[in-house]
C-alpha cells in the first residue's frame, strides 16, 4: 500500500516491539474517510447547483425592473412583485422586532439568571419541542388568536398578525442560538466579574452579551432567513395573493392586508399559464437574492463585531 | 473588668500585641447539596501577612478561600454553615450583600482571566461599576504599579489584556483586584499556570503587597508555601462513606513551625512529601 505520505521509515527499527503500527491500513482508512465526507459535501452542493441552474435558466429571462416595480396581474407579462416584496420585507422587521428582544432576553434569563429546577428544565423542553413543531400548527394558532381573537388589535391576517405567527415560530431558534452563544463565554469570565464586585446584571452586560452578540446575531438572522421562506403559515392565517397597493408607512400598516414572496411565488406556480411558472422561477432568484443579502448581513455584522471584541 | 475601666492605655496597648484577625473562620462545614464538603473549620486570617493554604487536591482548600468572598454563593447547591467573620461582622448574615463583600475582599483566579477589554479598562470596569468617584486615570496608574506591570504595560494601555503573556496576565487581574481598593486579597493557585520566572515575579509582588494587605494564597506548591507565607494552614481530605471526600483542617500555625516542627503526623507526612 503507498496511501502513506512517507515513503518509508527512516527510524531505526527496534527489534522485539509489542506495537504493530500497521500505518499503511490506518492512512488508508484516513483517505477513505476523507473521500466520503468530499462526496457528502459534493451532493450537496450538486443539487443546489442544479436547483439553482434550473431556477436561472428558467426565470432569469424575466427578472426586470418591471417585474420588481409592477404589482400583481392577470397578464403574466404586466404582472410583478412589488407587494410581494415589500409585503415579505415589512413581515420580516415586525418579525425581527418581536421576536430578538423575546428570544433573546429568555435565553438570557435561562442561561444566566434562572436557578436550575424542575420548572427552567420544563421549560427547556418545551423550547426544544417547540422548535420542532410544524410550521402550520403555528399557522393555525396565529388564525385563532391573533386574526380572529385579537382582530381589534391586528385587523385581521395583516401584516402584524404574520409577523406575529412567524416571531412565534423562530422564537425558540433565537432562544436556543442566544443560549448556546452565551454559553460558549467561559466562565472564568463570569467569576472575575463576580470578584471585582460586579452585580449579576453587570456581568451579562458588561462581560459575557459583548462575547456572545456575534453568535446571537447569526443564529438571529438564520432564524429570519427561515421565517422570509415561510409559506404554510402565512397562507393559513389568510394572506391574500393578489395585493395591488403598498401598505402605508404607519401604525395602520401595520393592519393592512398583505401579500409576501413565497405566497406570490406559490400562487404562480399553481397557476395553469405556464408564462406565470416563469414569473415563479424569476419570484424565486428574488427570494433568493433577499436571503443571500440578509445572510450577508450577518456575516458582515459578526466579523464587525468580532472585530470590536478583544 | 475593673483594670480596663481604670487603665484604659492597657487595653489598647495589649490590643496593639494580640492583633485582631481580619478573618475568622468559626465552624465553617461546607454542603455541596446535602453532601458535606468541608467539616468545621476553625481559623483565624492574621492582617498584613501571608496565609497559605496547602493540601493534597481535592482537600476542599479552595472552596475555603472562596468562603471568604462569597463566590460559594454562585455555585447552584453550595451551602456554608458557620460563621465568617471580617473585622468582626459576620460576611453571612443576612444584612451582608455579597457584592459590596467581593468589592471589600478581591481575588485572583488559578487561571489568569483578563476581562477581553482593553489593559485600561480591565483596571477601570470593577473601580468604575462600584461608583468610583476619584480619578480613573490615576487609580489604573497607580493600581499597575503596584501590582509591578505599570511599566511594561504603560504604552499599550488601549490594548487586548489578552495580547499580554501569561504571567502578565496573572499581574493584570491582580493590578485589577486591587483597584477595587480591597483590605483582603485571596488567590487561589495564582501560580499554577505560569513559568518560574513569572512565579517569582508574582511571589516577590505579594511580599511588597502584604504592607497594605492581607492575603490568603491556595497553592499546590509546598515550596511556594514556605517561601512566601507567613502562616501555613493543612488541610486533608478524608474518605466519606458515600464514597465522597471530606475536607478539613488538621493543622494551623506560623509556616516556620508546619515546615519544621509540625505537630500532626499527617502534616509531617506531607510537608516531607510523603504523600500527597
Amino acid at each position: 500500500m503507498s496511501s502513506s505520505p512517507y515513503s518509508g521509515s527512516e527510524l531505526p527499527d527496534i527489534a522485539n516491539s509489542d506495537f504493530q503500527p500497521n500505518l499503511s491500513k490506518r492512512y488508508a482508512l484516513d483517505q477513505v474517510f476523507e473521500q466520503l465526507t468530499w462526496i457528502a459535501t459534493f451532493i450537496g452542493l450538486l443539487v443546489l447547483c442544479l436547483l439553482l441552474y434550473d431556477i436561472i435558466s428558467d426565470g432569469a429571462s424575466r427578472l426586470s425592473w418591471q417585474f420588481i416595480s409592477s404589482f400583481p396581474s392577470r397578464r403574466p407579462a404586466t404582472a410583478g412583485l412589488l407587494s410581494a416584496l415589500v409585503g415579505s420585507i415589512w413581515l420580516l422587521c415586525v418579525t425581527a422586532v418581536l421576536a430578538f428582544p423575546v428570544g433573546v432576553g429568555s435565553g438570557i434569563f435561562l442561561e444566566e439568571f434562572a436557578p436550575d429546577n424542575f420548572f427552567t428544565q420544563l421549560i427547556e423542553i418545551n423550547i426544544g419541542n417547540l422548535a420542532a413543531v410544524p410550521s402550520i400548527i403555528y399557522g393555525l394558532l396565529g388564525l385563532q388568536v391573533f386574526a380572529r381573537l385579537m382582530r381589534p388589535i391586528t385587523g385581521g391576517p395583516s401584516i402584524l398578525t404574520g409577523g406575529l405567527t412567524l416571531a412565534l415560530l423562530i422564537l425558540p431558534i433565537i432562544i436556543v442560538a442566544t443560549r448556546e452563544a452565551l454559553r460558549a463565554v467561559p466562565n472564568s469570565l463570569r467569576q472575575g466579574g463576580f470578584a471585582v464586585g460586579a452585580t449579576r446584571w453587570q456581568v451579562v452586560r458588561d462581560l459575557i452579551l459583548p462575547q456572545a452578540i456575534p453568535g446571537v446575531l447569526t443564529g438571529t438572522i438564520l432564524a429570519l432567513s427561515r421565517a422570509i421562506g415561510e409559506t404554510a403559515p402565512l397562507i393559513t392565517i389568510g394572506a391574500l395573493t393578489f395585493i395591488a397597493f403598498l401598505p402605508p408607512l404607519s401604525l395602520e400598516g401595520l393592519q393592512t392586508d398583505f401579500t409576501a414572496l413565497p405566497i406570490q411565488v406559490y400562487n404562480w406556480v399553481s397557476r395553469p399559464q405556464p408564462a406565470f411558472h416563469t414569473n415563479a422561477a424569476a419570484g424565486i432568484i428574488v427570494l433568493m437574492l433577499v436571503l443571500l443579502l440578509m445572510n450577508t448581513t450577518a456575516v458582515l455584522l459578526r466579523n464587525k463585531f468580532q472585530k470590536g471584541r478583544m | 473588668m475593673m483594670s480596663n475601666m481604670t487603665n484604659p492605655t492597657m487595653i489598647s496597648d495589649s490590643h496593639a500585641h494580640t492583633q485582631e484577625p481580619a478573618l475568622k473562620m468559626e465552624g465553617v462545614s461546607i454542603y455541596y447539596g446535602s453532601t458535606p464538603a468541608i467539616r468545621e473549620v476553625y481559623l483565624d486570617i492574621p492582617p498584613h501577612q501571608i496565609t497559605a493554604f496547602i493540601g493534597p487536591s481535592g482537600c476542599g482548600k479552595s472552596t475555603v478561600l472562596r468562603c471568604f468572598n462569597r463566590t460559594n454563593d454562585l455555585i447552584p447547591g453550595a451551602q456554608v454553615k458557620g460563621n465568617v467573620f471580617f473585622h468582626g461582622v459576620n460576611l453571612y448574615s443576612k444584612k451582608i450583600d455579597p457584592v459590596e463583600v467581593r468589592r471589600r475582599i478581591g481575588m485572583v483566579f488559578q487561571k489568569p482571566n483578563p476581562f477581553p477589554k482593553s489593559i485600561y479598562e480591565n483596571i477601570a470596569f470593577g473601580a468604575r461599576i462600584n461608583g468610583y468617584q476619584g480619578n480613573m486615570d490615576q487609580l489604573v496608574e497607580n493600581s499597575l504599579r503596584k501590582a509591578a506591570i505599570w511599566d511594561e504595560v504603560k504604552d499599550k494601555l488601549k490594548e487586548s489584556g489578552l495580547s499580554l503573556s501569561g504571567g502578565q496576565q496573572q499581574r493584570l487581574c491582580i493590578a485589577r483586584a486591587i483597584a477595587i481598593q480591597p483590605e483582603v486579597i485571596l488567590m487561589d493557585e495564582p501560580c499554577s499556570a505560569l513559568d518560574p520566572i513569572s512565579t517569582l515575579r508574582i511571589e516577590e509582588l505579594m511580599q511588597e503587597l502584604k504592607a497594605q494587605y492581607t492575603i490568603v494564597i491556595v497553592t499546590h506548591n509546598m515550596q511556594q508555601a514556605s517561601r512566601v507565607s507567613d502562616k501555613t494552614a493543612f488541610f486533608n481530605a478524608e474518605a466519606t462513606e458515600q464514597g465522597g471526600k471530606l475536607g478539613y483542617l488538621v493543622e494551623y500555625n506560623d509556616t516556620v513551625n508546619i515546615f519544621t516542627n509540625p505537630k500532626q503526623e499527617y502534616t509531617r507526612d506531607y510537608v516531607s512529601g510523603r504523600f500527597g
